[in-house]
């Protein structure tokens, strides 16, 4: 990484050196319609280009192309298991390759600190794609001794084409945990990125080609969700839907695809995810990870930390030090190596923050810093954080998803682990805690797919991630993140007699 | 059904075969400790030959127990509690393993020459299949790293379970002459990716390949003493290896006779954990209704692959009665005007036997073949004045009394023997204390379904022969060896599983 970072981000600003259309067979074409959207950067308010818009017509054209990829007998079901594996390691390859400019253009596009694109998101991306590239070969059926002169096995078979709608906040990641389970397996898949953020999976479809994956077996469409990303729930030729967003468009995903063709749904949605520091925590490190929590990528991660619950013998000094930490957060320029924290990724987000930040106030929680916009251009927002918030406070029940901290106090185990399991939510949670049992007892009880202990936001390709209740359904990542992308298949032949 | 090669089928196609290098230059000769480069502490070295004509390649120095000992004692070093390998993500071991990987793709030409070289194999195999093979292992490997799971276990009581699946410490592993790379890959690669550190033992007769790997294993960037590779011979480095008090595993790859030597060590010494893959005298069934050609074509490479030297060999095929003579009039004409010679240049279709001893043991065992009354219906002897090479033999008529139908010859000499019934042949095809490899040619699904119940052992080929890939378990029933490398399954023998319990204030499901 060298200093002219910013006139790096001049320069893809000039000259993006592909085409911002739709990915479809290999190729790119325009909008059926020929109609176009901007992609904005949200430091500046400014357009940065514009990118084809696809909408069902274009939709129709994607999933016609993947099926034809899928067809018994094709290039693709015919590849080698190990081959798919070769194929997504070559893809992590050139991501590395292209690593600076991908970066950069993350950071352009959704506006998250040029340094952290670099070091977190673009290193995740390409562990993700090599962690799913090693399973290609190795997600074994069974062979099973039934009742009877039969010989029994399953085939884990690929669904076929997945409909995969991504969100804005991780874009590149987001695509990789996507992408890396579905092709291992051997499906064909049809993405609609998020208007907001096209740009660098754009990129990635160019990647896909020169790695040497079959025309139609990805296919990628920029446009919107209300248009595009229901065309792709409700069709009636589309095996299976996987969604990352709010909890309220996830409704609207599995009634799509209930009332179409019974399409296999997986969700990853909003959360309100409980903290939970105990008196006996490392009071540094707590701190240090509950603003971590909240804080990071903005405020934006369907994980936050949004709920710290602090116990009351060290509830005071806590509030005091997490203030200070959120005074002292570097809000700027994304490309600036000294900033930590962007702008929201635009206005609706922006808008919706600062709304929750004056309800917030109204109720009467407490604000101790920040509160207002950080800047006059651009989407970014103070540091802010409320103390002695209520549980039924709508900044306590609601996902804010922006850079405002909760914290509550609380006085015994069960009942904080009452009030953390109390939400609609139940997507992730931590405890901070240096005793044993109650780093056991407090874990068990939480109902979240994810349970931090002395830690917060730790994630790996090998570690499944998803959300209990209306935080989603089923799981991403590791060894469980294969099962939606495959359907069983159970063959029996009659033989002529059984030995074990 | 499209065939594999056409257009619309992406089989990855082989790459293009190069030339062998010429004047190959031999670097590496000394034992590998701690990524670096050592002299036998007797100063003793042993000669390499080439066995294409019998001709020195180079001298190698000559491990015995006290460098046994030195390898071991690096290996448990850097196997230590918070060493590098052992804090080392699970994932970056996985990553070591693909780099390596690309190294050997990188040098594939070198290590091509070399194994041809040092082990009488054919260029074009040891090229196209010997590297393809190990390539494609390492990636194989590389990919399980992150990916062995222990489990959380529902226990009664208010306990918490958890199983952690560990590496199982130190390693010997000690490997064969006739696919020298490969083997070495098969030993190494599951061993690294289960966070193992190991010692290797070549065979004496074939080092070298084993020894560059060293030169790339310290260039991919894995922890001095994870590997250390100490060339000798069995009796000497071999034995110490497997009476080491200090070795936790033992893996061995080699003749039945050895294998027993290495239990019986492991038994005596310290209790090492042990696997080994022996070897075999398999059957090759063909029924009146297979395709004949395939079934000829796969009973001639599954014999004569390099040179018969393969613990699968196909040494016993049974023809049923109705196609018998034809099955044995195409074998012969499939056997007969092969080209022997140099294994680097083009043309060559069989190289030499290995050395001297089995080069003697063979001749003896064709001669035992025409003594004791089968039909020999080609070759029959040596070819050529330099160098081991044997004429491609077929007999027919063998019967299953005798030495060529009970013992493992490891040579170009086919046996053809005619059965007139299923369950005879079963029987016959299981009566045998080996159990590596078997093979059955029908079109018929209950024939097929009933035969891959009914044999006896750890591979069984339906319509194929030799058919092996790094995705499936290998190994041996009875005395063909114990437990199986390669798969998921190979992944298991080199962990070692510790439950952990923990007391809990009180267990909710």
């Amino acid at each position: 990484m060298n200093a002219g970072c910013s006139s790096l981000a001049v320069s893809i600003n000039t000259a993006l050196l592909y085409s911002l259309q739709i990915f479809i067979n290999n190729e790119w074409h325009d909008a059926v319609s020929k109609k176009t959207f901007p992609s904005i950067n949200p430091a500046t308010g400014e357009v940065i280009c514009q990118v084809a818009e696809g909408d069902k017509a274009d939709v129709d054209k994607a999933v016609k192309a993947a099926k034809a990829a899928f067809q018994l007998g094709s290039p693709w079901r015919r590849m080698d298991a190990s081959h798919r594996g070769k194929l997504l390691n070559r893809l992590a390859d050139l991501i590395e390759r292209d690593r600076a400019y991908l970066a950069a253009l993350e950071t352009l596009d959704n506006g998250k600190p040029y340094s952290i694109s670099y070091l977190v998101d673009l290193d995740m991306v390409v562990k993700c794609l090599r962690y799913f590239a090693g399973w290609s070969d190795k997600f074994h059926g069974k062979t099973i001794p039934l009742d009877g002169d039969f010989f029994c096995y399953t085939r884990h078979e690929p669904v076929g084409v997945c409909g995969q709608i991504i969100p804005w906040n991780f874009p590149l990641l987001m695509q990789a945990w996507k992408l890396g389970p579905a092709l291992a397996t051997g499906n064909v898949v049809v993405m609609k990125v998020a208007e907001q953020t096209p740009l660098s999976a754009l990129y990635v479809a160019n990647l896909i080609k020169e790695a040497g994956f079959p025309p139609g077996v990805v296919n990628i469409i920029p446009g919107y969700g209300p248009t595009a990303g229901a065309a792709i729930s409700s069709h009636m030729d589309v095996d299976k839907v996987a969604f990352t967003g709010s909890t309220e468009v996830g409704h609207l995903i599995q009634k799509a695809a209930a009332e179409s063709n019974l399409k296999r749904v997986t969700l990853e949605l909003g959360g309100k995810s409980p903290n939970i520091i105990m008196s006996d925590a490392d009071m540094d490190w707590a701190v240090d990870q509950a603003h971590f929590a909240l804080f990071f990528n903005q405020g934006q991660c369907c994980c936050a930390g949004s709920r710290t619950y602090v116990q009351e013998d060290i509830y005071h000094e806590f509030v005091e030090r997490s203030v200070e930490k959120a005074k002292s957060r570097v809000v700027g320029n994304p490309f600036d190596f000294k900033t930590e924290q962007g702008p929201q990724v635009d206005e609706e987000q922006f808008k919706k923050i600062l709304g929750y930040i004056s309800t917030g106030k109204r109720e009467g929680a407490k604000l101790l810093c920040g509160g207002n916009p950080a800047a006059d251009r651009g989407y970014f927002i103070q540091p802010t954080v409320f103390g002695d918030v209520q549980d039924n406070m709508t900044i306590a029940r609601e996902e804010i998803f922006g850079p405002v901290m909760q914290i509550l106090k609380f006085k015994t185990i069960e009942e904080v682990i009452e009030r953390a399991n109390d939400s609609k939510y139940g997507l992730a949670a931590a405890v901070f805690t240096k005793d044993l049992d109650k780093a056991n007892y407090v874990s068990h009880g939480l109902r979240a797919g994810t349970v931090w202990i002395n830690c917060y936001d730790v994630f790996g390709a090998q570690a499944p991630f998803g959300g209990y209740k209306a935080s989603g359904n089923g799981r991403e990542l590791g060894e469980y993140g294969l099962e939606a992308y495959v359907e069983v298949k159970n063959v029996t032949i009659k033989i002529p007699q059984k030995n074990s | 059904m499209k065939k594999q090669g056409s257009d619309s089928n992406p089989a990855p196609v082989l790459p293009a075969l190069p030339e062998p290098l010429k004047d190959l230059k031999i670097k590496y000769t000394k034992i590998f400790i701690n990524n670096e480069w050592h002299d036998s502490v007797s100063g003793k070295k042993f000669e390499v030959f080439n066995p294409a004509n019998e001709e020195k390649i180079c001298e190698v120095e000559e491990g015995d127990k006290a460098d046994v000992d030195k390898a071991v004692k690096a290996a448990r070093k850097a196997f230590e509690l918070g060493s590098p390998w052992r804090t080392m993500d699970a994932s970056e071991r996985g990553r070591l393993l693909n780099k390596l990987a690309d190294l050997v793709e990188r040098d594939r030409l070198i290590l091509a020459t070399m194994e041809a070289i040092d082990g009488g194999k054919l260029f074009s195999t040891a090229y196209l299949m010997d590297l393809g093979a190990c390539i494609k292992t390492l990636r194989y490997c590389a990919g399980w790293a992150d990916k062995i799971h222990g489990r959380t276990v529902p226990m009664d009581g208010n306990f918490f379970t958890f199983t952690r699946h560990e590496p199982i410490g130190v390693c010997g592993q000690i490997i064969p002459w006739n696919f020298p790379l490969v083997m070495f890959i098969w030993k190494i690669a599951p061993a690294l990716c289960c966070g193992n550190t190991v010692v290797v033992k070549p065979a004496e007769q074939t080092p070298l390949t084993a020894l560059y790997m060293g030169s790339l294993i310290k260039e991919a960037g894995f922890p001095p003493g994870v590997v250390n590779i100490v060339p000798g011979f069995g009796p000497t480095a071999g034995a110490a290896i497997s009476h080491h008090m200090d070795v936790d595993k033992v893996a061995f790859t080699g003749s039945t006779e050895v294998g027993k030597l290495i239990k019986e060590a492991a038994g005596k010494s310290n209790l090492k954990r042990v696997t080994l893959e022996l070897g075999g005298k398999s059957p090759n069934i063909i029924f009146a209704d297979a395709d004949l050609d395939t079934a000829v074509e796969f009973a001639h490479i599954g014999l004569f692959y390099h040179q018969g030297q393969c613990c699968i060999a196909g040494s016993r095929i049974f023809v049923e009665e109705p196609v018998y003579d034809e099955f044995v009039r195409r074998s012969i004409e499939r056997a007969k005007n092969y080209t022997l010679g140099n294994p680097l240049l083009p043309g060559v279709q069989q190289g030499p036997q290995i050395d001297k001893e089995q080069f003697q043991k063979i001749l003896e065992l064709i001669e035992s073949g025409k003594k004791e009354g089968a039909k020999l219906e080609c070759g029959g002897g040596p070819w050529g004045d330099k160098g081991y090479f044997i004429q491609p033999t077929v007999f027919s008529d063998v019967t299953d009394d005798m030495r060529i139908a009970k013992e493992e010859i490891f040579g170009p000499v086919q046996q053809i023997m005619k059965f007139k019934t299923i369950d005879e042949v079963i029987k016959r095809a299981n009566n045998t204390t080996y159990g590596l490899a078997a093979a059955v040619f029908t079109k018929d699904i209950d024939k097929a379904l009933t035969f891959a119940a009914a044999l006896q052992a750890g591979t069984v080929w339906v319509n194929c022969y030799s058919a092996m890939s790094a995705q499936c378990p290998f190994g041996g029933f009875k005395m063909s060896g114990n437990g199986r490398e390669m798969g998921e399954y190979g992944i298991h023998e080199y962990t070692e599983v510790k439950t952990v319990t923990i007391k809990i204030p009180q267990k909710n499901s």
